[in-house]
């Protein structure tokens, strides 16, 4: 019992995780129609950054805070230098464009940073476990990223909610002429929204660091989870972000920790050994295949074009 | 359908006659790599071909066309570690597989477009891939190697290196043949139709959801083939071959050599792996010169080496 | 009516808060030439939609030469005979225009789950769709790819696609759109050539070619039929004129 709610928080705290990087990318989807492959990038930058900061300041604390500001320069440079000239295209020339991003990206990182990888240390005083329910102990910092996250949902989602650009997205009445009209400057916001869109994937890749590793071609798997978040929640919904972020979160979390369990209990030890992780692996797939066949607009969708 | 001659042609029949004397160079210089590279370029670029099949001329751009590489190889492997090397199992099973998996995809996938059709191949692909990590039995994670590469008893001996090289460029060309074929048929101008405007296939009365996977599944077939292929080359199988950006790399040759044409993709996989080769030899860290290349390809040279060829007859 | 080819019946469709169609009722007699008339924003073209299939209903049937229609989709009504051409012009680009007409003519000939023979030089297709490209006046024009072709040619390439299926029906959305007077005339000419042989759904702003071809006139304002009738008495009409045929003088004037 203790281990299901362990891995339920493990769950909640992976899809915290993907929630980001899926709320920066159907935020950059649904403001400039852009399909972003090189988002893992800013996933492993922001990681790599915070943990050369954190070992050059010797504070975890101001890794991060350094970490996520270099992580939203360098995604309004990479906005302005590379991705403004595919603003317009189809989105086929989204993918292949942002692929070579992704070439180059990884590329850089091992030139400058080696091919090891790196590791990013947690401060002592998160190092304990904090009791979340009788008798139930809780990682603090696991519980510190569900709750900083859950904080950063708060601020996205006013932002959608409150403001006059955030209320244009809901209505997916998104286009140039009217933001023009109402005064805003396009290419400053598409910048603003690519940056912040960096700041949250290497918020993520920052704060998942220290639970496992830093290096080359960490962004690529959760990418494609992070996809499979946005098509089962919805293409350009934060709230369908979130949701589906949740749902798979803990389906990936508890079915890796039980499956391969289960089979074993039902089956045969060999078949719970050497299916229950493919199978598990296959969970969350089966899900958006699902949500394909019942509802393909997603679970939330925004509001059509 | 006359065949013209013109730069871009010769081009072609050039590249197609270099390709047949690459054994023969290779026996009279004593450089066997070059036999080895130029195998893994034909096997690839029948994988580019079929790819192209549905991402040029259908436009449908499947992120995941790498997993029917891995799928073809895995047939053969897996058999070959049960003891049924015979490639007259193996084969025709690698191609089966491909072709079921294609179809499961395809049925799901093709009811989608845009965007959403790009994310949901890809996430399949992946699928398919952890699955592969979790076949502790045929090596997991690290991969497997096949000892005896897939038997055709008195008719050929893979073994032999310069065979089966042959081999693979005579099904490149059977395969360039028949994509040709296909591609000009009242099939294919379904399919170039459903690319060109899907709407108006519909309002002049073509169901097109049913010829978009048919072709979904052809596709797949013969890049398990080629999976098959591959296994045999490099004795070896392992989840990487499925890994998405795998997947890139056939999305990149495609684009490179030209999406607009059949032979397009043997440019372009002839370009990216000899690219890779010489650029390797310069610096480590190539692929920083090739990621803003490809950028700039995109951006610039939509229509490939092909494309530019094309543009020297016209001009 | 028992003869009626084309039978819509209570067909509502709304959008939000805005009423698209209303409780729209319409009979299409065989071989008549019917026009549908009204100011911008009446729902002409979210008629022809719902009536090709590319939109659902919210409310009402749509039956065509007895058969109910209304849930068959775009492909199917095409091959019952229900052929359609676009507002705005939807075609092949980058194919030739004999290529287009000659995929039209393919969608009717058979099924084409044939892989091996080249379609172009199937005279099955061929002959039919130089047919109709002549029919419609572009007999010399069918090697020329289409992005190479004027507008007035789309606007006729877009009647030789839907004459290409064999229809029963024609469905034409403002086929006239944007032609001078001219190749305005030469599509008309066209059109009365066309209406012995075919029943014709005409959705037209050019109110010269309406009132010289249409058969019988339906006027649509904001969703809904204010008046239907041969073309004397909708011109006689004073609901009509004030609501349409004025803002046509205003237009023209």
């Amino acid at each position: 019992m203790l281990y299901l709610i362990e891995q339920c928080l493990n769950g909640i705290q992976l899809g915290m995780l993907l929630f980001l990087l899926a709320a920066g990318l159907t935020l950059i989807f649904g403001i400039m129609d852009l399909v972003n492959l090189a988002h893992g990038s800013l996933y492993m930058l922001g990681a790599y950054f915070a943990a050369t900061f954190a070992t050059v300041t010797d504070s975890f604390l101001a890794g991060i805070g350094l970490a996520l500001l270099a992580t939203l320069v360098a995604g309004m440079v990479l906005e302005v230098i590379a991705i403004r000239p595919l603003y317009g295209r189809d989105h086929l020339d989204h993918v292949l464009g942002t692929f070579g991003l992704l070439l180059f990206f990884n590329e850089l990182v091992r030139l400058i940073w080696g091919p090891a990888g790196l590791t990013l240390s947690l401060p002592p005083e998160m190092l304990t476990a904090v009791q979340v329910l009788p008798g139930v102990y809780y990682p603090l910092y696991r519980l510190v990223i569900i709750l900083v996250t859950l904080a950063v949902a708060l601020l996205l989602y006013a932002l959608v909610m409150r403001t006059r650009i955030g209320m244009l997205i809901r209505a997916g009445a998104w286009n140039r002429e009217m933001a023009g009209a109402l005064g805003v400057n396009i290419k400053l916001l598409y910048t603003l929204v690519f940056g912040l869109g960096a700041a949250l994937a290497g918020f993520a890749g920052m704060m998942q660091a220290p639970l496992s590793f830093v290096q080359i071609g960490m962004g690529e798997n959760i990418l494609i989870l992070a996809f499979v978040v946005i098509i089962i929640g919805g293409i350009g919904s934060i709230r369908g972000a979130f949701v589906a972020a949740i749902i798979v979160g803990i389906i990936d979390t508890i079915g890796r920790a039980f499956l391969p369990d289960l089979l074993r209990h039902f089956v045969s030890y060999s078949a719970g050994s050497s299916a229950g992780p493919a199978l598990s692996s296959m969970l969350i797939y089966t899900l958006m295949a699902a949500v394909l066949v019942f509802r393909p607009e997603g679970l939330f969708p925004a509001a059509q074009r | 359908m006359s065949v013209r001659l013109n730069a871009r042609n010769a081009f072609v029949a050039g590249v197609i006659a270099n390709l047949a004397l690459v054994p023969l160079y290779a026996a009279a210089s004593g450089n066997t790599f070059v036999m080895s590279l130029f195998t893994r370029i034909v096997i690839l670029a029948i994988a580019a071909v079929s790819l192209n099949l549905i991402m040029g001329f259908g436009g449908m751009v499947s992120f995941g066309h790498a997993a029917y590489l891995g799928i073809g190889g895995y047939a053969v492997g897996i058999l070959a570690k049960e003891g049924m090397n015979s490639g007259l199992l193996q084969w025709p099973l690698a191609v089966a597989a491909s072709g079921l998996f294609a179809l499961t995809v395809g049925a799901l996938s093709l009811r989608t477009r845009g965007v959403y059709f790009i994310m949901i191949t890809l996430a399949f692909a992946q699928m398919i891939y952890y699955v592969a990590i979790g076949l502790d039995r045929y090596g997991g994670d690290d991969g497997m190697t096949i000892y005896k590469r897939s038997q055709f008893g008195p008719l050929i001996d893979l073994s032999n290196k310069t065979a089966f090289y042959y081999l693979c460029l005579a099904l490149l060309l059977a395969a360039i043949y028949l994509v040709w074929r296909l591609v000009h048929s009242r099939f294919g101008m379904v399919i170039q139709g459903s690319r060109s405007n899907e709407r108006r296939m519909q309002a002049i009365g073509f169901p097109t959801y049913r010829y978009k996977l048919l072709c979904f599944v052809f596709a797949g077939m013969l890049c398990g083939l080629a999976g098959a292929l591959l296994a045999n080359h490099t004795d070896f199988i392992s989840p990487a071959l499925m890994h998405w950006t795998r997947s890139g790399d056939l999305i990149v040759m495609a684009v490179l050599g030209g999406m607009g044409t059949v032979f397009g993709p043997v440019i372009g996989a002839l370009a990216l792996l000899v690219l890779e080769e010489a650029l390797s030899g310069i610096t480590e860290y190539w692929q920083i010169i090739l990621g803003p290349l490809f950028l700039l390809v995109v951006l610039f040279a939509r229509g490939g080496i092909d494309g530019l060829l094309a543009g020297i007859n016209r001009g | 009516m028992a003869d009626a080819l084309l039978q819509i019946d209570g067909l509502s469709k709304r959008f939000g808060g805005v009423i698209a169609s209303d409780a729209i009722s319409l009979a299409v007699p065989k071989g008549q030439l019917h026009a549908v008339i009204g100011p911008n924003g009446a729902g002409k073209t979210t008629l022809i939609a719902q009536l090709a299939g590319e939109i659902a209903p919210d409310e009402g049937r749509i039956h065509f030469d007895g058969s109910d229609v209304t849930a068959l989709t775009v492909d199917r009504r095409s091959r019952f005979g229900l052929a359609r051409s676009f507002q705005i012009t939807s075609l092949f680009l980058d194919f030739t225009a004999l290529d287009n007409v000659a995929l039209a003519v393919q969608a009717h000939a058979g099924h084409s789950f044939r892989f091996w023979r080249a379609a172009r030089r199937e005279e099955e297709l061929c002959e039919p769709a130089r047919a109709a490209l002549a029919r419609v006046g572009l007999a010399g024009r069918g090697d020329v790819i289409v992005s190479k072709l004027s507008h007035g040619e789309h606007r006729q390439l877009e009647i030789a696609m839907a004459l290409a299926t064999s229809p029963r029906m024609l469905l034409l959305d403002e086929p006239m759109a944007g032609m001078g007077p001219e190749e305005s005339a030469r599509m008309v000419k066209t059109l009365r050539e066309l209406k012995g042989e075919l029943t014709i759904l005409l959705i037209e702003h050019d109110m010269e070619a309406v009132f010289a071809l249409a058969d019988r006139i339906t006027v649509l304002v904001y969703g809904r039929i204010i008046a239907s009738g041969p073309p004397e008495a909708i011109r006689a009409n004073a609901e009509v004129r004030e609501a349409y045929l004025g803002e046509q003088e205003v237009a023209h004037g």
